[in-house]
């Protein structure tokens, strides 16, 4: 039956406890809303057929209600109204207290991705793992504007607001993968501001965290480290790459050649480009540089003035090393690389 | 009692207030007549809503592909902002109150015109100048913040975003004047035998929306200079980095926008109260219960505005008691919905297109209203929150509702504005295509928003893709029916047949006077000593209503 009504209305499957309680609420709502339209509108179909015109100019009597039709015209829908406030009120209240010992995560958004970062350190860009059959709360904000971090089939969402934090908890049931959406609007590319949530089962979620922590030194960037070949022999390059992925850079700029939201880096060292001042330069290096702290001084024509400064928020070891990873960035030296974001795979209904 | 002869052939009055005192350009731009202020109003709004409705299609186009279709990203984004801007401030929020309202509130209390005729001109004057400057910020750069302007992303876009709120600053004055002038209009001009519980319904349910306009606008007006100050200068009102905070907008926001819901919705139940007696020719079912219920509901309509903000951090408690209050909303609306299908009973039903436009927005306004009740149990507004439930629901309320509302009021005082009558075959044509062509744009967003598809995207997962085509459908059939209405309306203003004085048999004081009206509204002034809405003591000789049948011709 759950199962059924679920399909019918188009709701993901139900990762939680919390995911199906806000369903029964839903199924209960939905049906009570059809008896009723049910009833109002075969009421009016009677009345229109039985009391449609039959002469122009018809008298007709006068009818004026009784105080019970208006009791009961307020009495009954409020009752309704009031016994779905009372189901769904605490189930939304219970997800503002999150159980004693749940495992903190801390998310932050910014333009336009999701950072996740552990207890002792770990953190990845835009995946979220987590262990099946353990609360997790999430303590939520953001670095810019106002994001929302929503996973449809928790039945979740909390806004990330600017200067403080926000929390919210779950406890998911099925190892799986699931997208996160953002789900306040943010901007040019608020649509492409997706994550994924794996669940993975308790034990391998152990193993995972374990190691994260003890390779802390070595590569904090989770989301890249299963998809991308180390490059042996150029750690430069590797440090480049890195902070490239969690300076957010990739989430604009393609490696591969697609078009995106920023000048693809294929290929971009000591190309020539032209300029929205009609203008054409060669993207050396001090205009790579110049590009990461004053975007707006020397902007690709085609391109929006969208890109933030990075002015203070790098060192000069790590614009050097984004630099280097960029002039490495050669089409026949290169392969397909993370542009943007994970690779979602649809989850089949 | 001056009762125009029934019996008498359809006449077009030869004087009215489209050729007094004269027929130019001049003699329209100057006129302090409210008729000719709110046929100005209707026909400027219109114009607007072609131009958002355009915004809409574009949107819809769009959205048949995951990724880029017709435009990208940043267009993308523009569009939707402006077809909210468009819809909300030029559109729905001035159409019924200020164009019909305009037409009919001074008429309908027995007036000869509003109690400020030249704060009305200033009115629509003030409208132009706000929708020239936040249309000249469109074509200028246009704003990509969403027609809600949230903090910090408002204050920090590169696009143009302050010419936009200088002109929803500006329009928010011609909310003001009208609503101001209404106020006093109906306290002070009623004529001699209209007391208050002899208002019709129309009249009370434009107080109550004129109510609105004057204690919440000021509060829109002052958000939106803060929003643009800060966007200039930088003063870090909404900046949590300099001591400020980015929810204080919503609440400011809300606590105007949300009430403005009620400035959207409160006009077309007065359209609808009007409606439905006329056409079941049956004295309204609890005259007072639908009358006070307007005023139930723009004053419930202040205390609501937290449920925006359910995801935005707010504590458990204010969420409650946001939760319970939007509640009493519905209940207000809901003695309304079941006072107007009583009103049906032992009537006698004329299925004219006003009539079907009433059908369709009792369907829109009945779903519209549940799925907002749904969205105030909380829980479920976590899940629903900034998706496509949430689209669809506002559209069910803005659209179903209130443009189902419009359109029953034109075709329902068309012969009284234009003293002509529109084709009735033509006009049943095109109600179905409107609503039918409603009913498949929407209900597929609702399942996208169950779906968890979030609103404002550009780009989509594939697995929302047929839904998406569904609801792209539907809008083609919609735009269609607008198509199709605009044609035969503008036909039947040259070649409509007449329609004399009251073409429905309607018992509401507007349609004492002959069609199109005099420019003092009355050539004698009516006694009125029946009731707008009563049917009950009809003679049975005043059988047949002038211009009733010349409707099929």
């Amino acid at each position: 039956m759950n199962d059924l009504l679920r399909r019918l209305l188009f709701l993901p499957p139900q990762l939680s406890r919390h995911a199906r309680d806000v369903d029964g609420l839903h199924f209960f709502v939905v049906i009570t809303t059809l008896v009723a339209g049910f009833l109002i509108f075969a009421t009016a179909l009677v009345f229109m057929i039985r009391y449609r015109r039959r002469r122009e100019g018809e008298a007709t009597p006068e009818v004026q209600p009784k105080h019970w039709h208006e009791a009961v015209f307020v009495g009954v829908p409020l009752a309704f109204f009031l016994l779905w406030f009372a189901i769904g009120y605490p189930q939304y209240v219970e997800t503002t207290q999150p159980p004693p010992g749940a495992m903190d995560v801390f998310v932050q958004g910014k333009k336009w991705m999701w950072k996740f970062a552990y207890q002792g350190g770990p953190s990845s860009i835009d995946v979220l793992r987590v262990p099946a059959g353990r609360p997790v709360r999430l303590l939520i904000t953001s670095r810019d504007v106002i994001h929302s971090f929503y996973v449809p089939e928790l039945r979740l969402k909390q806004d990330a607001l600017p200067g403080r934090y926000t929390q919210t908890w779950f406890q998911a049931d099925q190892p799986g993968r699931y997208q996160v959406f953002c789900a306040e609007y943010c901007g040019l590319s608020h649509s492409g501001m997706l994550a994924e949530l794996v669940v993975l089962p308790a034990p391998e979620f152990d193993i995972w965290i374990a190691e994260q922590r003890r390779g802390e030194a070595r590569a904090q960037d989770a989301a890249l480290t299963g998809s991308e070949r180390s490059m042996p022999g150029s750690s430069i390059l590797d440090q480049g790459r890195r902070v490239a992925a969690d300076q957010g850079c990739l989430k604009c700029h393609s490696v591969d050649g697609s078009r995106h939201i920023g000048p693809t880096f294929i290929d971009l060292y000591s190309r020539h480009e032209k300029l929205t001042t009609g203008e054409v330069i060669t993207a050396d290096e001090a205009y790579l540089t110049r590009s990461m702290m004053d975007p707006a001084a020397q902007l690709v024509a085609g391109y929006q003035n969208v890109m933030p400064s990075f002015q203070g928020r790098m060192t000069p070891p790590e614009v050097a090393a984004v630099v280097e990873y960029i002039k490495s960035l050669k089409t026949p030296a290169t392969d397909a690389g993370p542009s943007e974001g994970p690779v979602y795979e649809p989850i089949p209904r | 009692m001056s009762q125009f002869p029934d019996s008498s052939p359809p006449v077009f009055a030869e004087r009215n207030y489209l050729n007094t005192p004269a027929t130019g350009l001049k003699s329209w731009l100057t006129t302090l007549d409210h008729k000719r202020i709110g046929v100005m109003f209707l026909i400027t709004t219109l114009i607007f809503f072609a131009v958002g409705g355009l915004f809409a299609m574009l949107i819809r186009i769009e959205l048949l592909t995951p990724g880029p279709t017709i435009m990208d990203a940043m267009s993308y984004n523009r569009m939707f902002t402006l077809h909210g801007v468009v819809m909300i401030f030029l559109f729905m929020i001035p159409a019924i109150p200020s164009g019909f309202g305009n037409f009919l509130l001074p008429i309908m209390v027995g007036a000869k015109d509003v109690a400020f005729p030249r704060l009305n001109l200033l009115s629509f004057y003030v409208y132009l100048l706000g929708a020239l400057i936040a249309l000249g910020g469109m074509i200028y750069g246009g704003a990509d913040t969403g027609w809600t302007f949230y903090t910090p992303y408002s204050t920090t876009t590169t696009t143009k975003v302050v010419p936009i709120l200088l002109g929803a600053f500006i329009l928010g004055f011609s909310s003001i004047l009208t609503g101001l002038n209404f106020i006093v209009t109906v306290h002070t001009l009623r004529a001699p035998g209209i007391t208050w519980n002899k208002l019709p319904l129309f009249v009370w349910s434009i107080y109550g929306t004129s109510v609105i306009q004057i204690l919440a606008t000021p509060v829109l007006g002052m958000t939106l200079l803060l929003v643009a100050i800060e966007h200039a200068f930088g003063w870090g009102i909404f900046d949590p980095a300099r001591g400020g905070d980015p929810v204080l907008f919503q609440h400011f926001f809300w606590f105007y926008s949300h009430p403005a819901v009620y400035i959207m919705i409160l006009p077309a139940m007065a359209v609808i109260s009007e409606v439905v007696c006329a056409f079941s020719r049956k004295n309204i079912f609890g005259y007072k219960a639908v009358a006070y219920s307007s005023l139930g509901i723009a004053f419930v309509g202040f205390f609501t505005w937290g449920h925006h903000l359910f995801t935005s951090g707010q504590s458990a408690f204010n969420a409650g008691v946001f939760g319970v209050l939007s509640m009493f909303v519905g209940i207000f609306t809901a003695i309304k919905v079941f006072n107007w299908v009583a009103t049906m009973y032992k009537g006698s039903i004329s299925f004219k297109t006003p009539f079907v436009y009433f059908i369709g927005f009792l369907f829109f306004l009945f779903f519209g209203g549940m799925t907002g009740v749904a969205l105030a149990t909380v829980s479920l507004d976590i899940h629903w929150q900034d998706t496509y439930f949430v689209v669809a629901h506002f559209h069910f309320i803005m659209v179903g509702s209130t443009i189902m509302a419009f359109l029953a009021a034109l075709h329902y005082w068309w012969p009284k504005i234009t003293g002509r009558m529109y084709n009735e075959r033509w006009g049943l044509v095109g109600a179905t295509l409107v609503v039918s062509g409603f009913v498949f744009t929407f209900l597929p967003q609702f399942l996208l928003g169950n779906e968890g598809m979030p609103r404002r995207y550009f780009n989509y997962p594939e697995r929302f893709q047929a839904l998406n085509v569904a609801s792209t459908a539907g809008a083609s059939v919609l735009g269609i029916g607008f198509l199709v209405i605009l044609v035969y309306i503008l036909v039947s203003l040259k070649y409509g047949p007449v329609a004399g004085p009251n073409p429905w048999g309607s018992r509401g004081y507007e349609w004492l006077t002959p069609s199109p009206p005099p420019l003092e509204n009355f050539d004698e002034l009516p006694a009125f000593e029946r009731g707008p809405h009563e049917y009950h003591d009809l003679p049975g000789v005043e059988a047949v209503a002038p211009g009733a049948g010349s409707s099929h011709a």
